[in-house]
């Protein structure tokens, strides 16, 4: 299986990171980032990731399956939309945001919009509880998220624009 | 930072927050960075031990377990190497401190895992960084990067004979690899499934090698003890409670935001002067003291002060210090119900009383809230939860189970008001207003 020359380099970086008999510890860190590229954890995937760190495909397949960013088939949409709806979330309107995610994008939880753009899930705490309600559309933050702001990001994300295009609502880190 | 600072608060670990480039390492060596290191070099292992001890810092992951404590068992003789691992894996609910930790001052994260090192002969850190962020993996990239080429990671640190190498590692979304046992298995390439203890992770953690265990914020503030003192440290909290907290405020509060306040400060003054009192003028019904596995604590158990030991005999804990405060339209079912959705979830199933004792009460509490539940089911819930505790390799049963019990005792007539098919009377109440 072939990837891009950065990918092969970062694997590189992270196989070197860990002591020489346990490759084993880069099999979660060469997962994430190899799902961003590749689109999803598939079998290939799975095999060529255990043949890199020493271990069998089940051994892969077995952390695959336990942990929820670690998508499986066809994977999450281009931009994948995660809504808290957690304590710190729900008490300031994070449960009515998910509502209307779900309406405006005709989908529910893990579903993915059939051109494979975007996607939607109801997620744990990501960790934004003091500027809640929060949203990340994939690895980026949105704080204090409100209806207008989330109908304007998905009003855009419908049109075909990236997060970044859709100039009225800023992500907030990096 | 994402919130503005509020006049009370103490700023030791966040002193850097708000200068310009705060994360690069020019910023941190014009304000002490890597002076508490340079001074530990000259300092015997017992004597950073000690210093750690005589701080009163406790592990601020939510145990609140004496952190030079933790440190003296790691066994010096021993053979093998041994490690260093940052628990970054910020994901209790109510939580959001590390993270702006590791964003706005990199560096001081960096130092409080030299010092560790120093203190217990380990030469190999690693900061497990939670999957979900990937922006912090590269700012700490960054700072790793920037302190190897400045010569403060890598062999023969500043020429004194010490090496040190550090490396980030990320998840993939799991909460129970907050757990210290889980988070060593996933770290090690495998299910996060938890280890039963003992051997305790600074005897046997990560590669079954004697390994120390912190969250961020313990790391973080280690330099100040170093470079002030430990008497300095203690003497900024409460007694048995060294220093200050970043303290999560979420909720019905005008000013959610975190605050970092001495370790001890009323809850209360906290809530009214610090988070700017409640929302729309509302009353205060609940607040959760440390994230969502402490039982929750009714309005008039709110005149207490934020350490350790009084909030455990609240009967109640500081845990990771997210403090989420409800007012009085919130549904106490309701809140239960998310709470325990989340929990039931995150079970890794390892454990029989946790994996179907959360979803067992994720049905009850859902039945309830939807208006069909049964009076003895109050009893059973209550009776569930109680079978949970202690009974799991890990914590999350009992994180799962105490807040429950909490609810329903403290709560008991709300849990009553939705009996016999009678709808939820504060969704009924959302839909009048």
């Amino acid at each position: 299986m072939t990837f891009s020359p950065e990918l092969e380099a970062r694997f590189a970086k992270f196989l070197a990171k860990y002591p020489a008999d346990r490759k084993r510890s880069a099999t979660i860190p060469m997962l994430i980032y190899a799902q961003d590229e590749v689109g999803s954890i598939t079998d290939e995937l799975v095999a060529e990731v255990a043949k890199r760190v020493g271990s069998t495909p089940l051994q892969v397949q077995e952390v695959v399956g336990f942990y929820s960013m670690l998508h499986k088939g066809k994977g999450m949409g281009k931009y994948h939309v995660q809504v808290c709806t957690n304590i710190s979330c729900l008490l300031v309107g994070g449960a009515e945001l998910y509502e209307q995610a779900c309406q405006k994008l005709h989908l529910g939880h893990k579903e993915v919009r059939p051109d494979g753009f975007v996607s939607l899930e109801e997620v744990e705490c990501m960790g934004a509880c003091s500027w809640a309600p929060a949203v990340q559309i994939n690895y980026d933050f949105y704080h204090d998220v409100t209806p207008e702001q989330l109908d304007k990001l998905l009003t855009g994300l419908l049109a075909g624009k990236k997060p970044e295009e859709i100039a009225e609502v800023r992500k907030v880190s990096c | 930072m994402y919130n503005q600072p509020s006049p009370l608060e103490v700023n030791v670990l966040t002193r850097r927050f708000r200068l310009p480039n705060s994360s690069r390492i020019e910023t941190y060596l014009a304000s002490d960075g890597y002076k508490a290191f340079e001074k530990a070099i000259g300092m015997s292992q017992d004597e950073i031990i000690n210093e750690v001890k005589a701080s009163g810092l406790r592990g601020r992951g939510g145990a609140g377990f004496p952190t030079g404590m933790k440190w003296s068992f790691v066994p010096r003789q021993s053979p093998k190497p041994k490690y260093i691992i940052v628990n970054a894996d910020e994901s209790e609910p109510g939580t959001c401190k590390d993270r702006l930790l590791i964003e706005f001052d990199p560096h001081q994260l960096i130092e409080g895992i030299l010092i560790a090192g120093l203190a217990v002969g380990a030469h190999q850190g690693y900061i497990y960084i939670r999957g979900e962020f990937r922006y912090l993996i590269d700012v700490m990239d960054r700072a790793i990067d920037e302190a190897y080429a400045r010569g403060y990671l890598g062999d023969n640190i500043l020429g004194r004979g010490v090496n040190f190498h550090l490396a980030t590692h990320s998840g993939a979304g799991a909460y129970e690899c907050g757990e210290e046992s889980a988070l060593l298995e996933s770290f090690e390439g495998k299910r996060g499934n938890p280890r039963i203890r003992p051997p305790f992770p600074a005897v046997a953690g990560a590669y079954q090698c004697p390994t120390v265990l912190n969250n961020v914020e313990t790391f973080c503030a280690v330099p100040s003890i170093l470079l002030n003192g430990a008497a300095y440290f203690a003497g900024l909290g409460s007694p048995k409670n060294g220093g200050t907290r970043l303290f999560c405020l979420s909720g019905h509060v005008n000013k959610p935001g975190v605050y970092e306040l001495p370790m001890g400060f009323n809850l209360m003054r906290m809530i009214n002067e610090v988070g700017g009192g409640m929302r729309g003028g509302k009353k205060l019904k609940a607040v959760i003291p440390g994230g969502s596995s402490c039982p929750v604590l009714k309005a008039d158990e709110c005149d207490i002060n934020m350490d350790f030991d009084t909030v455990a005999a609240a009967k109640s804990m500081l845990g990771s210090g997210g403090v989420v405060v409800m007012d009085e339209d919130t549904c106490m079912v309701k809140a239960a119900l998310r709470i325990m959705r989340f929990y039931a979830h995150e079970s890794c199933g390892w454990c029989i009383p946790c994996r179907e004792g959360t979803t067992w009460l994720r049905k009850l509490l859902q039945r309830f809230h939807d208006g069909y539940g049964v009076k003895s089911d109050i009893v059973l819930i209550g009776d569930l939860s109680k079978n949970m505790l202690g009974r799991t390799f890990c914590p999350l049963g009992d994180a799962a189970a105490m807040p429950t019990i909490a609810f329903v005792e403290k709560f008991k007539d709300e849990f009553e008001a939705h009996l016999d098919g009678k709808p939820c009377p504060y969704e009924k109440k959302l839909v009048a207003a």
